[in-house]
């Protein structure tokens, strides 16, 4: 954890509000660090400019990986490694392969997925993350303005989160 | 500033705030569990007690301690394991392709759903297990281990090697789409106690949690990880059911051998799945004081959609027979009479009083909308999906092609035992997660409390 960073921390009770908020502070050149919400805010990832999660094409790469290892796997099992006559069918045919190459792709796809999005969002147990208001997780959203990154002051950055709607401004310092 | 739909019943009733559903929610969590609990916690763990001094018993004696004979070597057991996969499609089902359709009622219900599902997938799997006999055996046969004999592989042709793969995945993609689920509501647990001062509490919660910040970025590759898990388990939770009734169909055993199996047996789970998370919930939303959360409302649309797969499940019962008949092949004709007048001819008209009739009630509102009346019926349904899988399973195979061997199956007090066995398991996994864990998935909630949640007066 960075040492010595101080914040301003807006907190609002509105979703819509916030909305709102950070569209226009963002407009009149702030730049937040980070807003924290006890649910999703559909809309808040545009409004703060962050790009369309690439996790999609994660999972996509990984089924890929689970379709092909199912299949190499049964053609290489029954086709070439021990080929055997069940019931006077073929050895190694696709139709009956494909329910075992169905599961094992949507096995890898998610866990791939999953995984990706531990790592990509730096979680992990035992790691405590950076709690910028407790109450973030209950029914605030919490707006984080990194000082080093702004050229306003911490009285402008305050009057401003104010003025559109923060119910309280406080400061926290890491 | 609530909104309230005019044309929609509101999904939260009693004026709740964002900040109520934490305090709500999380209470049972933070709170000495009741003496109804510990009650019913003394009751779960006896059936386990005695179910596993009969699976020890099956281990040690072999399959024999069973009613099974040469005629009838599926009875039961495949008809609990049947019965226990079919409970375990509700859960994803509402969570995943509820979630697609952006069914918003879907929120108070999907966390104890998908616990449900999970839990009655670990039941299940016990029977395929116990079945084998040779337990510690049975991963070299059901899965593709190198082993003693060579490597001799597992036969990817069989429908009961893809049903190991089928619910092996079912279950480990249900248990991570729950997990995530929980993931943010380990956090809210978290700061709570660290607010109350519970600093154990707060750090087993924050290891559960992953360290949850609830960043904006996290929320939104959050977002696309839930859409993408119930876009891949849509198709995953229709797969497992379908693969459960290959097991049957592609057999040549007359009153198996059928094309319909497949759709049937899935609107079957999900039939018997509703029912089982309305008994479930009915008696969550008593203990835990969730009437706001679970309403009225939520059990009429999980009676409505017990109407619709309950009628799926009546036409393709008329649908086998029709074709029995129309298709003039004098053994399948046979299985079919003698389901119906033979000597089980009580297990099929209990199924089709159980299946067929009884959830038509459901079609008055007075019905569908009574507490009462749904959860006897959601037992009912049950006890109806109960037979319905003994009914395929065991009349279809106790009188074959050769009469002399004709046979009755007889229970024994360890076929009974491993039923119960698996009641035990079922009830003390479900009553853990009730005390430990959120039993409503509060984000979501909290996301649909503007919209969705009755005006404040």
């Amino acid at each position: 954890m960075e040492s010595n960073k101080n914040f301003v921390v807006g907190i609002f009770e509105d979703e819509d509000v916030l909305l709102h908020a950070v569209e226009h502070t963002r407009e009149k050149g702030l730049k937040i660090h980070e807003v924290y919400s006890p649910f999703p805010v559909h809309g808040l990832d545009e409004a703060l400019g962050y790009k369309r999660s690439r996790l999609p094409i994660a999972a996509f790469l990984f089924g890929m990986t689970g379709t092909s290892l199912a299949l190499l796997m049964q053609f290489w099992m029954l086709g070439y490694d021990w080929p055997m006559i069940i019931g006077g069918k073929n050895h190694a045919s696709l139709p009956p392969f494909i329910p075992v190459t169905f599961e094992m792709t949507v096995l890898l796809a998610a866990f791939g997925m999953v995984g990706t999005f531990f790592i990509a969002s730096d979680m992990k147990p035992y790691k405590w993350p950076r709690q910028f208001d407790l109450r973030s997780t209950d029914d605030k959203h919490v707006v984080a303005v990194d000082l080093a990154a702004n050229k306003m002051s911490k009285e402008e950055i305050s009057a401003l989160l104010k003025s559109q709607g923060a119910s309280e401004v406080n400061e926290k310092n890491f | 500033m609530q909104v309230t739909s005019s044309i929609r019943e509101p999904l939260i009733t009693g004026g709740k705030t964002v900040h109520d559903v934490s305090e709500d929610i999380s209470r049972q969590v933070e709170g000495k569990p009741t003496q109804l609990w510990w009650i019913a916690m003394g009751v779960s763990l006896t059936l386990f007690a005695f179910g596993f001094y009969c699976l020890c018993t099956l281990l040690w004696e072999g399959v024999g301690v069973w009613g099974l004979n040469k005629t009838v070597g599926w009875a039961w057991d495949i008809t609990n394991f049947v019965w226990w996969v079919g409970i375990g499609h509700a859960g994803t089902l509402i969570s995943a392709i509820l979630l697609l359709f952006r069914q918003k009622w879907r929120m108070s219900i999907n966390r104890a759903a998908e616990a449900m599902t999970i839990f009655a997938v670990i039941c299940a799997a016990t029977f395929p297990f116990a079945h084998m006999g040779r337990l510690w055996l049975g991963f070299y046969w059901v899965f593709p281990l190198p082993n003693t004999w060579g490597s001799l592989w597992a036969n990817f042709n069989s429908p009961l090697l893809w049903d190991v793969f089928a619910i092996s995945t079912y279950f480990s993609v249900s248990l991570v789409f729950w997990y995530m689920g929980l993931i943010p509501d380990f956090a809210v647990i978290r700061d709570r106690a660290v607010r109350q001062g519970h600093q154990l509490r707060a750090n087993i919660y924050n290891f559960l949690s992953f360290g949850w910040d609830g960043a904006a970025k996290t929320w939104s590759r959050y977002e696309s990880v839930a859409l993408i898990l119930a876009g891949l388990s849509t198709p995953l939770v229709l797969s497992v059911h379908t693969i459960v009734s290959m097991d049957f169909a592609t057999s040549v055993v007359p009153g198996w051998h059928a094309t319909i199996f497949p759709p049937y047996f899935v609107a079957g789970a999900i039939f018997s799945g509703f029912a089982m998370v309305l008994t479930l919930l009915l008696i969550t939303r008593k203990v835990f004081k969730l009437e706001d959360y679970i309403t009225i409302y939520h059990v009429e649309l999980m009676n409505i959609i017990i109407i619709v797969t309950g009628s799926i499940v009546g036409i393709a019962y008329i649908t086998e027979f029709f074709i029995a008949w129309y298709g003039q092949v004098p053994a399948e004709q046979y299985a079919f009479y003698n389901r119906m007048q033979g000597p089980y001819w009580w297990a099929y008209w209990s199924m089709m009083t159980c299946n067929v009739i009884s959830p038509q009630l459901f079609w008055f509102k007075k019905i569908r909308t009574n507490l009462v009346a749904t959860f006897v019926l959601s037992i009912i349904v049950n006890i109806g999906m109960w037979f319905e899988r003994f009914v395929i399973i065991v009349t279809s195979i106790h009188r074959d092609y050769v009469p002399s061997s004709w046979s009755m199956f007889h229970p024994t007090l360890y076929d009974a035992g491993e039923y119960i066995f698996t009641f035990g398991l079922f009830f003390t996994a479900f009553l853990l997660f009730a005390k430990f864990f959120p039993v409503i998935n509060m984000a979501e909630v909290k996301s649909i409390i503007k919209s969705s949640s009755e005006q404040k007066h």
